[in-house]
């Protein structure tokens, strides 16, 4: 009889909070038409410096036609995960050229930027296991985190000093109880070009530590592949280290490929076990063939051209440089970063507030032409928020006049907005 | 077990799901089957571990020698020893368009399935029985090919941008609008990966302080987005109505574990079709649980919608209930659109909330444009909107298949598992080496099977699971099932003794249910 009482009085809560009707996150800007070099927004046309096009391939006559081909041989979707009968040559062939182009033995495709790293990493790191990881990491690093449960440990933001310090932590610990040292995997991660902050992780610093304190590095390179390096191979070529040294590369075919999904890149004694553990590759539908053929035929361009990674460079060095000294507003990012972010040099106090302020920035440059957004965030979820910003972003196909032409009425916006 | 239900006015149709138990003789033997395999893997690895015999793993580089060791010796014994004699039968590669007949590169192995070599040659028109393709959109030629050709050429392949950024297209808000009205909702939002759908955006529904009711068969894309979201999980019996009334009771009487508060909401998670086991859930029941208890309902439809139901609407219509009782509807594109991503739907506050929190919004970049041509341009023929029936026509195509097809099977005297409406065959085969010997005689005959053991489901229970298609005329299904009977006396596999248990739910016992920790 209790019990039917106590059924009767307890009232949940809603499924769902309210949302109040202005929160900046909840009205999408409406992109009618591809979202290229020139691009409409909410009616307006402009001048994109927002979406991750860096290579300009998104409107590409020859990978559309690649993608074109592969649709009329194969139709669109794949109808099973890679185990039963998803797997096509497309996808064999797309591996195999990704390994060949990264030099590595073995390459795998996810068909999900995001799932990729958040796969990757729980399948080699379980519960007892230790991680190392920069404060800075991406949200898909920290999901992938979470559903390895080991142990985190986050180290300052590329601060080398404080990596060495939480390593000799650990090695103490580890001579107090030998037998648990002995099966506890250690991993670092980083990123090549940090998505929340604009700046690459010194390499060569932490293959020193890798082979000081036996601990495996894993590579996230969303950013850096097809970026940085002479052929565009990422930040080992950048820094001239061997690859083999770098456990696992993964990185998401999003940005410079133009394509969806992800792949993770090394030798073949690491990435084979995915294919039996990755959460995200056994589960899930492969990638539908078009998109896959239309990677295979960027990573063409991307081979043939190799000067299309020093011209890139070129273009973020000039805006970068033109960019520097507004009033109101600082630059925060490596001079050779194609996607930058442009913070508040002083807060208003609250971080709603300075949402706001930016907003009103962003509008005044869509006004005039030139496209651009804030960076997101979840904020409750992200374990190091970072400060709100404006994501600037540089891609090939940018003249030298809109370069110009963006700094000049960002200059103007700060000035009109922020004083 | 042969469950036929009319509960108390609750069903409108008869729900026939059978289980048939497992032959003892059958069991013993299987069992014999694993222990003999693991005898003959010990032996192996003493002889790999002892240089007598040649070890083909790949290996540790030698810099790294004094690391520790990435993977233990013993996760990988199943992966070695069981799972390498039979590796042939997954991840074939295939060169056309997975519809009703499809084409296989062949490939041999020289050393006993270490390693494949493609001998060049191309296995044309095999019988396809393992694709998700149930209404047959897996095409190359016709409406939504043509439209998704058109849309790829204006907007290209990527979209290189999250939709809170620059990555929200007008073909998106076409594609979400469109959704709702197909599935009777106020209003749906669309992600890029059926299983991301899953592991994102139920973290972003309930949290610490939640209760999660899962069933114990639910995807591993549920399971990663309940423990990713830090809430209470308890498991109730596949299907079973009195353990998930059970654990209700008790989650609201007692309140959480230690503090004894109350809890701030609970959540079932349930499945239209499960695929490994080809049952429907028992929705009627869990609403009317739902109702009383006051908890809210998540159902995925990954399989079952465009599958059940008369017009293709999924598990709610099959059952005749309104959408509205369902808090969250999600599905995917994968299976019956013959695209790639999923949809969860709704109310709007709903939808607003998870446009503004979902992981997926924020952070994963948008759908490629021509696969959401492929989705509107489906989705409109299932509804008759284009102007044709094609849509109706192979919904009800379907379902004759589906029937036809068990209906054949039973009468041969396989075990098939499951409900008697769901396009979703399983045929259990129980021993280890029959799993591996019919997925070959079966691809030597030209026809296309699944095969899954052990980790995908309990150690004895393996079996070949069908998906049947809009597609497979009744020609194919003939050819098909032919083969398998003769397949089926070869191998020894109608197990079936037709014992049909009396008139009773599935024997309720003492629940055991499980919480994880945070």
């Amino acid at each position: 009889q209790e019990k039917e009482e106590l059924i009767e009085e307890w009232q949940p809560e809603p499924l769902v909070p309210s949302v109040p009707k202005d929160h900046p996150a909840l009205n999408y800007n409406i992109v009618s038409g591809p979202p290229t070099h020139i691009i409409t927004v909410n009616g307006k046309e402009c001048i994109n410096f927002a979406s991750f096009n860096f290579l300009g391939l998104l409107n590409n006559e020859k990978v559309k036609s690649a993608a074109q081909a592969s649709l009329k041989k194969y139709g669109v979707g794949t109808c099973g995960p890679r185990g039963f009968y998803g797997t096509f040559d497309v996808h064999l062939e797309l591996e195999e050229r990704l390994a060949k182009f990264m030099r590595t033995e073995e390459a795998i495709i996810y068909s999900y930027g995001f799932a990729t790293i958040a796969s990757a990493i729980p399948a080699y790191s379980k519960r007892g296991d230790i991680v190392f990881v920069d404060e800075a990491a991406c949200f898909a690093i920290q999901k992938g985190l979470q559903a390895s449960r080991s142990n985190i440990k986050l180290f300052k933001h590329n601060d080398m000093a404080d990596l060495e310090r939480l390593l000799k932590e650990q090695e103490t610990e580890d001579q107090k109880n030998p037998r648990k040292a002995r099966v506890t995997r250690r991993f670092i991660v980083v990123e090549g070009l940090y998505m929340n902050t604009g700046d690459i992780c010194p390499l060569p610093e932490l293959i020193k530590l890798k082979y000081k304190y036996k601990v495996r590095i894993f590579l996230e390179e969303s950013l850096s592949f097809g970026v940085l390096g002479e052929h565009g191979r990422g930040i080992t070529e950048h820094f001239g280290i061997n690859i083999d040294d770098i456990d696992l590369i993964s990185a998401n075919m999003e940005n410079s490929l133009a394509s969806i999904g992800g792949f993770c890149c090394g030798r073949s004694f690491i990435i084979d076990h995915q294919r039996l553990s990755g959460q995200g590759y056994c589960f899930s539908a492969s990638l539908p063939p078009l998109l896959a053929a239309a990677a295979i035929e960027a990573l063409n361009i991307m081979e043939d051209n190799p000067d299309i990674f020093q011209t890139l460079r070129t273009k973020c060095e000039r805006i970068h440089k033109a960019l520097q000294g507004i009033s109101g507003l600082k630059v925060v990012g490596e001079s050779f970063s194609p996607a930058l972010h442009l913070q508040l040099e002083e807060s208003c106090g609250s971080r709603e507030n300075d949402v706001k302020l930016l907003k009103r920035v962003v509008d005044y440059c869509m006004n005039s032409g030139i496209a651009l957004t804030q960076a997101r965030y979840l904020e409750k979820e992200e374990k190091c928020l970072p400060q709100p910003s404006i994501r600037v972003v540089i891609t090939v196909e940018q003249t030298e006049q809109e370069l110009d032409k963006a700094a000049s009425l960002l200059k103007e916006a700060a000035q009109s907005v922020l004083n | 077990i042969n469950h036929i239900v009319h509960n108390g006015g609750l069903y409108k149709r008869p729900f026939n799901e059978a289980f048939e138990e497992t032959p003892m003789l059958v069991a013993v033997l299987t069992y014999v089957g694993y222990g003999v395999l693991t005898l003959f893997g010990y032996l192996r690895d003493f002889m790999r571990q002892w240089k007598i015999e040649k070890c083909q793993n790949a290996t540790e580089r030698e810099e790294q020698k004094d690391f520790v060791p990435l993977y233990q010796d013993f996760e990988n014994f199943y992966n070695r020893n069981l799972y390498m004699r039979i590796r042939d039968s997954w991840n074939r590669p295939i060169c056309s368009v997975p519809g009703a007949k499809v084409d296989m590169m062949e490939r041999v192995s020289h050393d006993y399935n270490w390693t494949f070599t493609y001998t060049g040659r191309v296995i044309k028109d095999i019988i396809n029985m393992g694709s998700y393709n149930y209404l047959g959109f897996a095409q190359k030629t016709g409406a939504c090919q043509e439209a998704a050709a058109k849309v790829l050429s204006q907007y290209g392949a990527g979209v290189c941008s999250t939709r809170q950024e620059m990555g929200n297209l007008d073909k998106h808000e076409e594609l979400e609008k469109l959704v709702a009205r197909f599935l009777g909702v106020e209003s749906a939002m669309a992600y890029g990966m059926g299983f991301a759908t899953n592991s994102m955006n139920i973290p972003a529904l309930v949290g610490k302080g939640c209760l999660i009711l899962s069933d114990e068969l639910n995807h591993a894309s549920l399971v990663l987005g309940a423990r990713l979201s830090g809430a209470t999980i308890r498991i109730f019996k596949h299907n079973n109505m009195q353990s998930l009334e059970k654990l209700l009771k008790d989650a609201i009487v007692h309140g959480q574990p230690r503090t004894r508060r109350p809890w701030k909401k609970i959540l079932i998670l349930v499945e239209g079709i499960y695929s490994m086991e080809g049952s429907i859930v028992r929705l009627p029941e869990v609403i009317a649980l739902k109702k009383k208890y006051k908890s809210y309902l998540y159902l995925d439809e990954a399989h079952s919608i465009g599958a059940l139901g008369p017009s293709g609407r999924g598990v709610v219509e099959y059952f005749g209930l309104s959408p509205e009782d369902v808090d969250v509807m999600m599905g995917t594109f994968t299976k019956s659109f013959g695209a790639a991503g999923g949809y969860i739907g709704g109310k709007k506050e709903l939808i607003d909330y998870l446009r503004t929190y979902s992981h997926s919004a924020a952070y994963a970049t948008s759908m490629s444009p021509p696969v959401v041509e492929q989705i509107i341009t489906s989705v409109k023929c299932i509804m008759g909107e284009d102007g044709t029936t094609i849509g109706r026509a192979r919904v009800q195509q379907l379902a004759e298949n589906t029937r036809y097809f068990r209906r054949r099977l039973k009468e041969m005297g396989f075990i098939i598992y499951g409900n008697e409406d769901s396009p979703v065959v399983p045929l259990m085969l129980y021993m280890p080496a029959k799993i591996g010997a019919f997925g070959r005689e079966m691809l030597k005959r030209n026809i296309g099977v699944v095969v899954v053991g052990f980790p995908a489901t309990p150690i004895i229970e393996s079996r070949a699971r069908f998906c049947l298609s809009a597609a497979h005329t009744k020609e194919m299904l003939d050819t098909a099932l032919k083969e398998i009977n003769e397949v089926g006396d070869l191998l020894q596999l109608k197990y079936s003794r037709r014992r049909l248990v009396p008139l009773l739910d599935r024997p309720f016992d003492e629940t055991t249910y499980e919480e994880t920790e945070d």
